[in-house]
This record gives structure tokens, C-alpha cells and sequence, in this order.
């Protein structure tokens, strides 16, 4: 019994001393991972968004689980940005950030999160095939691969991971289109 | 004297990896490239500091029977501060480390140096211990991220090495390379070594 109770014992303290140690060092870091997360989504922005004087990071708008951020110049919303997802690639989920236009026309796209094969669907992420969606709306492009009958080019030996970008793509344009008139309603917009 | 002894032996004589092959998946996952194979080798060699200071100072007081939970408790602790740490200041190493950062946690190196070493000797020496372990575990994750980047990139710490006239062979940075250049590496190491 004795023996059991000192076991007992040693172990609380030396998790009661591992949980304050890491409680501290969980509040030291706390503001510098804050401002990592906020440096990496305010980088994805201003990659896909036009020009604008505001902070889109800050400006953004939460319809129903869906985020969007808008970048406003002189207080117009010229364009808005979302996050979308699929899971069809060739290994886990590719994460896409979209910049539009308030029309619904694409200013860029940018690959936050992808774990495709190294040197062959990672290719989704160089600028060359991310440059073929710019400009592209819902109505003048076909949504698919060409080897599909589609607009945009697959990579060669890697067609699932062009794919899976082209339908997340197409889905979040199609969501932002439903949800336009609520994004944009009551905000003067740059035509 | 034994301090340098117990250093050397982990870089050379009982290098965690050529010769002992202890904590193979990150040795294998991670050495895409020469900064993520320096990247996680300081990051384990840290733990390993760490933990074998921490178990080494407590070792009179832990009860034989709790020591097991005990050292998994403090090494754990760390590695969520090097995880914490990371992500708070080195950012695109933790995102290029990723889920191999915790797993350090269940890395068999340094359990194992806090059973067999630590948890017997002082300070000084469990000092000596980790970083030459630390320091052996390091250098081949260099030596193969480096290998790999080279050949499987065209780079070296990112920057190019060949023309650009150079075609990367792609198979050295998917998993296959991972194991023909430790597979190679070792038995350099095992033939010199046998000299």
C-alpha cells in the first residue's frame, strides 16, 4: 500500500510539473505563433487579391462556416477572397485560396496546403499552371481538365491533382456566386 | 578524458543511425532536403539534451516502476516545446516537418538513452551522452538530406549546385531514395569501419 501511494505519488508531481512548465512556455509563444498565422494568411491574401488599402484579414465575413475576406481601395470592395478544399487529390487534402473580382472573375489563385508527389502533382503549386486560372468565370471557361474535355491543362503524369484544383476551384466559384449578393449587399463595390 | 569518450562514441563508434539504425522513420521521411535533415536532427538532439539532464537529475528519486512513464512524461514535455517554439518562430521548417516534430516523442534514441545511459550515470556524462548521440543523429540526417537534395534537386540548402542544364533524378527525394542512400551509406560506414 505504501509503495503503491509513492508511485502514486512521483507521477502526480512530475505531470503537475510537466502541465506548469508547458503552461508557460504555451503562453510565451502564444503571441508569436499568433502572428506566424496571421503573417502566412495575410501573405496567401495579397498574393490572390487586387490592390487595396484595408486589411482583408480583418475585413471578413463569416456566412455560414464559409469565410470570406475583402480587399476594399477607398473603402470599395474590389475584390474578395475564400478558401476551398478538395479532397480528390493523390494524397490528402489540397487547400486552395481563390481571389475574385465582386463579378465573380478570378484575380488569382494561390495552393495553401497540398501534399502531392514531389515533382509531379506538387507542380499544382508553380506558377504556370496557377497563372491558367486567372481571369477565368464561371460561364468562360469549361471546369475540367483538357484530357476531360476541359480548359485547363493537367500536368503531365499527374492528372488527378490538376483535377482535384480545377473541381475545388469550380465548387468554391460556384459557392461565392450563391452567396455574392449576401457578401456584397449594403457595400459600394468597384465596378 | 570519458566525457570526450562518451561524446565520441555516438558520432563514430555507436552512431545512432549507421550503426545502431535506431529512430528510422524520420531518418527516412524527413531527408527531403539538406535543412530539413539539419532541422530535425537539432530538434531531437534538443529533446535529447533536455531529457537526459532532466532524467539524470531525478533518477535517485523516480521509483524503478514509474521510470518508464516517468521519462516518456519528460521527454514529451519537451518535444511540445520544441513544437511550440517552432511554430512560433520558425515557421516554414514546422510546416515542412510537420507531424514528424511530435513523433519525437516515440523516437526510440532518446527513450533509449534515458533508459540505458541516463537514468544510470551523472550528469556530466548523460551531458556528453546526448550530444554525441544528438550530434551522430544530426550529421547522417545531413549527410543524407544532403545526398538527396543534390541528386534528387539539384541543391544544396536550396541553392543550385549543377547547370541548369542538370535533369533531377525525382527518385531520390520519394520515399525509394531514402532507402537506397542509407542503405549505401551504411555499408560505407560498416566497410570503413571494419578497416
Amino acid at each position: 500500500m505504501k509503495e503503491v501511494l509513492k508511485l502514486l505519488i512521483v507521477l502526480t508531481c512530475v505531470c503537475m510539473i510537466a502541465a506548469l512548465c508547458l503552461s508557460f512556455v504555451n503562453d510565451a509563444t502564444k503571441e508569436a505563433r499568433a502572428y506566424q498565422d496571421r503573417l502566412e494568411l495575410l501573405n496567401a491574401l495579397n498574393m490572390v487579391l487586387p490592390g487595396h488599402d484595408n486589411e482583408p484579414d480583418k475585413d471578413m465575413l463569416d456566412l455560414m462556416g464559409y469565410t470570406y475576406y475583402l480587399s476594399k481601395s477607398g473603402g470599395n470592395i474590389n475584390g474578395v477572397a475564400f478558401i476551398t478544399e478538395s479532397d480528390k487529390g493523390y494524397s490528402g487534402l489540397i487547400k486552395v485560396i481563390v481571389g475574385v473580382e465582386p463579378d465573380g472573375k478570378i484575380v488569382a489563385i494561390g495552393i495553401l496546403e497540398q501534399k502531392e508527389t514531389p515533382g509531379l502533382g506538387s507542380k499544382i503549386a508553380q506558377d504556370w499552371f496557377k497563372d491558367q486560372y486567372a481571369q477565368k468565370t464561371l460561364d468562360n471557361a469549361k471546369w475540367a481538365v483538357k484530357k476531360d474535355g476541359g480548359d485547363f491543362d493537367q500536368i503531365s503524369g499527374a492528372t488527378i491533382s490538376p483535377r482535384a484544383v480545377t473541381a475545388a476551384v469550380k465548387q468554391g466559384l460556384e459557392k461565392f456566386a450563391t452567396d455574392r449578393a449576401s457578401i456584397l449587399g449594403g457595400n459600394d463595390v468597384v465596378q | 578524458m570519458s566525457f570526450s569518450k562518451e561524446f565520441a562514441k555516438g558520432i563514430w563508434k555507436e552512431n545512432p543511425v549507421f550503426v545502431l539504425v535506431l529512430g528510422m522513420c524520420p531518418v527516412l521521411a524527413v531527408t527531403t532536403s539538406a535543412v530539413n535533415g539539419l532541422g530535425m536532427g537539432l530538434a531531437a538532439t534538443f529533446v535529447l539534451l533536455c531529457s537526459n539532464i532532466v532524467v539524470s537529475l531525478v533518477r535517485s528519486i523516480v521509483p524503478d516502476r514509474v521510470r518508464i512513464p516517468t521519462f516518456i512524461v519528460i521527454i514529451a514535455s519537451f518535444v511540445t516545446v520544441v513544437d511550440l517554439v517552432m511554430s512560433g518562430y520558425f515557421r516554414s521548417l514546422h510546416h515542412s516537418l510537420g507531424l514528424f516534430i511530435p513523433l519525437i516523442v516515440v523516437n526510440c534514441i532518446i527513450l533509449g538513452r534515458a533508459e540505458a545511459f541516463a537514468s544510470k550515470k551523472s550528469i556530466f556524462l548523460s551531458v556528453a551522452d546526448a550530444i554525441g548521440m544528438g550530434g551522430g543523429f544530426t550529421l547522417a540526417l545531413l549527410i543524407l538530406g544532403s545526398i538527396r537534395e543534390l541528386f534528387g534537386n539539384g541543391t544544396i540548402f536550396g541553392l543550385p549546385v549543377f547547370g541548369s542544364g542538370f535533369e533531377p533524378v525525382l527518385v531520390m527525394i520519394l520515399p525509394p531514395g531514402a532507402f537506397l542512400t542509407l542503405g549505401i551509406l551504411t555499408g560505407i560506414f560498416a566497410a570503413v569501419e571494419k578497416r
